[in-house]
């Protein structure tokens, strides 16, 4: 599964109820590129990001993936991405290593990965132990070891680094090293470091249009 | 699908055994239910339409107690993203049926089996009987199944619940007491073969509409 990726919206406008909290964004992302989207708190960021993985839908405007021009089915989406959030948890009552494993039963595919990807955010040690007991930055590896445990074309952070330690920062950056070489990274931040990592921004503030490009 | 589908009643399975969420509650209920029954009952016989009655009143609350919770901890848990990341809409409904469907088996087989030793009922007809409960099962499991999906977002699931899935199974509920009834007296296939066709057809509607709206729910 590897090809020419391209994200692109076209006045992507997202409210909630009555208030609008972002209008016209245009953007096109493509593979081989980091975007950071940025703006202050409440700005829409995390709602913009749930929008690109398809578990929210816009108000107006489009968004579409392409895989080498084609277009990807919205119910397919999530096959092609990654996701870490604060509002995703994983299953408590299972161990680390468990929760990878039902994960990709479900998934059907990343069986081969599991160690391994243990073995990048470092919880290989600890990888029997119930997540119950996990502390949160361990918890918070254990969500960047289920986004990339399929190597998805699209990886999707919201504020990955959050309770990660000084080691657990490098692993977010040598992810985002590798994964836009030849993939897409979207990171949903505030944070100075994270945003340096990416080589572009979708500015969320001035709701005025922005184009962004990563080539 | 059917393999994904089966990852996700596998992985209920296993949650329900690390944590007997629901088998522990609902055991409970189920034996007070039966004994208080059997203590207000005395020695007096009751008739079979009072048993049938009975017994589907019990695996109505005892089910509808149980099966909401598939969609529900998923939701307040935050884990149903995980799903929604992994998983098309359509195996998720299917391996939450699955899990909901073998779950009443387990409930019901309970009921029945401890309501007819403490109230020693007699069935006549052993082999309907079993049909009438195993369709009755898939009915319910259903229906209890989309409701549990339906009120997973909103905010009073616990009294929503009940409410919403009493008037839908009402005709699955009148039919299988009907038949239960029958069965009890011991009845042939020809006197009850109406009650299974109507079973079996909303079973197949229910199934049918809940993967059809399923999609809708699951993405908001
Ligand atoms: N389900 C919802 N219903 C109503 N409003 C919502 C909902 N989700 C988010 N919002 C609103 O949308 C706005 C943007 O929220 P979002 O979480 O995307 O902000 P953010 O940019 O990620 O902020 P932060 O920097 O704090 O993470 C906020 O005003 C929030 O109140
Ligand atoms: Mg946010």
């Amino acid at each position: 599964m590897s090809g020419e990726f391209k994200i692109k919206a076209v006045n992507l406008t997202r409210k909630f109820d009555r208030r609008t909290i972002f209008e016209n964004v245009n953007f096109e992302i493509n593979s081989g590129s980091a975007i950071a989207i940025t703006g202050k708190n409440g700005s829409g960021k995390s709602t913009l990001i749930k929008i690109i993985s398809n578990l929210l839908s816009q108000s107006s405007g489009s968004i579409d993936l392409y895989e080498n021009n084609n277009k990807v089915k919205r119910e397919n989406i999530f096959r092609y991405i990654g996701f870490v959030s604060p509002y995703l948890n994983l299953y408590d009552e299972f161990s680390g290593f468990e929760n990878l494993k039902l994960i990709s039963n479900i998934r059907g595919e990343g069986h081969n990965n599991i160690d391994l990807v243990l073995q990048k955010v470092g919880l290989y040690q600890r990888r029997n132990d119930l997540l119950k007991i996990y502390s949160s930055g361990m918890k918070q590896r254990l969500k960047i070891a289920f986004a990339i445990l399929h190597n998805p074309q699209i990886l999707l952070m919201d504020e990955p680094t959050s309770n990660l330690d000084h080691d657990g920062v490098s692993i977010v950056d040598n992810i985002t090293d590798e994964y836009k070489i030849n993939k897409i990274v979207i990171i949903a931040t505030n944070d100075e470091h994270e945003r340096s990592l990416c080589s572009s921004d979708i500015n969320l503030n001035d709701s005025s249009n922005q184009k962004i490009n990563g080539e | 699908m059917f393999k994904q589908a089966w990852a996700i009643c596998k992985k209920d399975l296993n949650s329900e055994i690390r944590t007997r969420y629901a088998v522990n509650s609902l055991l409970m209920f189920i034996i007070v239910v039966i004994s208080v029954i059997r203590f207000s009952l005395g020695e007096e016989k009751i008739t079979s339409e009072m048993n049938a009655g009975l017994l589907w009143i019990i695996i109505f609350f005892s089910t509808s107690n149980g099966l909401s919770r598939v969609f529900v901890s998923e939701e307040e848990r935050g884990t149903s993203l995980v799903l929604k990341l992994t998983a098309c809409s359509q195996s998720v409904i299917l391996g939450k049926l699955i899990f909901n469907t073998i779950l009443t088996f387990i409930i019901n087989f309970l009921i029945i089996f401890l309501y007819i030793i403490i109230t020693g009922l007699e069935i006549k007809n052993t082999g309907l009987f079993s049909l009438i409960v195993t369709l009755g099962n898939l009915g319910l499991s259903s229906v209890l199944t989309i409701i549990a999906a339906l009120i997973s977002k909103a905010n009073s699931k616990a009294t929503l619940y009940p409410v919403l899935a009493f008037p839908l199974l009402l005709p699955l509920l009148l039919a299988a007491i009907s038949a239960t009834t029958l069965t009890i007296d011991g009845a042939p296939f020809g006197s009850i073969s109406g009650e299974v066709q109507m079973i079996v057809s909303f079973t197949i509607v229910v199934v049918t509409a809940s993967f059809l709206l399923f999609e809708f729910v699951w993405n908001d």
